[in-house]
């Protein structure tokens, strides 16, 4: 299966799973939660501990590691060193990370279309329509 | 479906599992203080149990600590009339005992508090009892704690320094006959394995049983986290009366494993996803979640949905607790100041970067500093700016600037609101709705020390110094 499969569609995280976070010190957890067996498969190869390293590259977590609990259809993401210093040290507004779920969540990941069309979804908004005279 | 028993299986049957129902009604010191009357109602409809309320966070000791150098009886959870006083007389005339770590820096004070809530209530004098230990302040605690930090300890003023304690000390003061035990730092799935160890018994290295049931503490102790708080997310994740939910109730059986529900007549919801949520928050090894009771072991947990708003958690063990015990020590960290200002319409958002440039450029090396566009970029942005650096102008018309700096000097901190006021008149066009904060830091640093070097255990109020 690849982006380019005709019979794949390219999807938010969201879709297959839900997740929260947790911190302790300047170190991040963010849990991500299949959905069903069909999202966990999906996670399991698509959601790599590489490729959340990637997709926080902004805040240079040093290490990612993943934690599987297939009992749970579950994995947990533990990122260190992502949340310039943690509660006491960070500038940050969110200085415990709590929001850093929700970027998880936006990760694209490339599903098959059969699976995507029964998964749960938020219907975008068309576009502003041009500002009145 | 089973056919009855006979008479002889009835006999050599054991006994049917006591369960040991404990509801939690706080998550933190800030959390709603409206949820004990239901769990407690809930408690008493199902036969009795333990009340549990978590107010600690890492630098809420601090803070206290803060507290009681100002005022020798303070120190405790500032709210604890409100959370304990609607309760009390329904948890001391059946039986429900109340277990907290609500003592902060100053149990004996919050335990004498509690006394003199039930004489105002015309109650008979409960039977409290205080924990001590945490509290690293004697100069063999303070050399250890040189030894294991560093000399960076040398070059702090130290606010407070707690280690961890665990269940045992509760429980030995529940099976006293401790009608409320005030604790200050225990760990937080202790406040649920102290009352839990005490009902049924374990042995002290009881391990699968000791990890099972701090797991169901560590379900507890973030209030509404497992019940529908925290949890919401219109159209993929909804929650039926939030502004109600319910707080949480664990049932755990001799084996230590447990089911978890919510107060009865409440909003929210409990079922396999609110229960995995909790259960993996503040995770990092599920193969070893570190307590000073055990070392849990939740890499092969499994939940079960047993019916509306009933969950039960299977397949979690427990292995040796770890050696030493975890201490946390906080220190005056300076001085953190928050200034903001808002643009709108044309070109706000290329203002708001203006303002944060001239600002930067004002302050230059005094302090570091970080910017934040609200409405554009304010929260997954790091503290050097490279991701706001490399995000490119959108033209967002509703823009709030926020300058954040923190230096171990007021004066150089104060420097950031002034800048930023100033923005007012000598900054880009139509800046408004200026609000700045200074407040003082606590930071932290953590270490583990043995275990002999804590003195810690239990003592009836009367006797609590």
């Amino acid at each position: 299966m690849s982006a380019q499969d005709p019979h794949s569609v390219v999807v938010p995280l969201y879709r297959l799973a839900h997740s929260r976070t947790g911190d302790k010190g300047n170190t991040s957890n963010i849990s991500l939660i299949a959905w069903d067996g069909d999202c966990y498969a999906i996670l399991r190869h698509a959601v790599t501990g590489e490729r959340v390293a990637q997709w926080f590259g902004d805040r240079a977590p040093t290490r990612v590691t993943r934690y599987d609990l297939p009992g749970l259809e579950a994995m947990n993401f533990v990122l260190e060193n992502v949340l310039d210093g943690g509660v006491n040290d960070a500038l940050n507004l969110d200085a415990h990370g709590k929001s850093l779920s929700f970027h998880l969540l936006d990760m694209p990941v490339s599903v098959p279309a059969a699976l995507a069309a029964r998964l749960p979804d938020i219907p975008a908004l068309p576009p502003d329509p041009p500002a009145q005279a | 479906m089973t056919p009855p028993p006979t008479c002889l299986q009835e006999e050599t049957l054991p006994m049917p599992d006591s369960v040991c129902l404990v509801g939690c009604a706080t998550g933190f010191s800030g959390d709603r203080t409206d949820g004990a009357p239901a769990v407690v109602r809930s408690l008493i409809a199902r036969g009795g149990g333990t009340l549990i309320f978590e107010t600690l966070a890492e630098r809420t000791l601090a803070l206290a600590q803060l507290a009681r150098r100002q005022d020798p009886e303070a120190g405790y959870e500032p709210l604890l009339d409100e959370l304990v006083g609607p309760v009390l007389a329904d948890c001391l005339a059946h039986g429900i005992r109340i277990v907290s770590n609500f003592g902060a820096a100053n149990p004996p004070a919050a335990a004498r508090r509690i006394a003199a809530l039930a004489r105002e209530q015309g109650l008979p004098a409960p039977r409290i009892a205080v924990i001590h230990g945490d509290q690293l302040d004697t100069p063999a605690q303070r050399a250890l704690l040189r030894e294991r930090l560093g000399a960076r300890l040398d070059e702090v003023e130290v606010v407070s320094a707690n280690a961890y304690l665990g269940a045992h000390e509760i429980a030995q003061a529940l099976r006293a006959g401790a009608q409320i035990v005030v604790a200050g730092r225990v760990a937080d799935p202790s406040l649920t394995l102290g009352p839990a160890l005490a009902h049924h018994g374990w042995a002290d290295d009881a391990w699968p049983e000791l990890g099972r049931a701090t797991m169901a503490g560590h379900m507890l102790e973030c209030g509404t986290q497992v019940s529908g708080g925290y949890f919401a997310v219109p159209g993929l994740k909804d929650v039926p009366d939030l502004h109600d939910a319910g707080f949480p109730i664990a049932a755990i059986r001799a084996d230590g494993s447990f089911t978890i529900t919510k107060a009865d007549a409440t909003g929210g919801r409990v079922d396999a996803l609110t229960v995995k949520e909790q259960l993996l928050y503040e995770v990092h090894d599920p193969a070893r979640y570190l307590t000073p009771d055990v070392t849990a072991d939740l890499s092969r947990a499994r939940v079960e949905t047993l019916g509306p708003d009933l969950v039960a958690v299977h397949g979690i063990t427990g292995h040796a607790r770890p050696p030493e015990l975890k201490v946390n020590v906080c220190y005056q960290g300076g001085w953190l100041a928050e200034a903001e200002i808002s643009y709108a319409g044309v070109q706000a958002e290329a203002r708001a970067r203006l303002a944060a440039d001239m600002v930067s450029r004002r302050l230059g090396d005094a302090l570091p500093l970080r910017f934040d566009l609200i409405g554009a970029l304010s929260i997954l942005g790091d503290d050097a700016g490279r991701r706001l650096a490399a995000e490119p102008d959108r033209q967002r018309r509703d823009v709030r600037l926020r300058v954040a700096g923190e230096h171990a000097t007021r004066a150089v901190a104060e420097r950031v609101l002034r800048e930023v006021t100033a923005l007012y008149t000598c900054g880009p066009a139509g800046g408004g709705g200026v609000r700045t904060s200074l407040r003082p830091r606590l930071n932290m640093m953590s270490c583990t020390i043995p275990r002999e070097a804590v003195a810690s255990g239990w003592r009836w109020l009367e006797e609590a110094a």
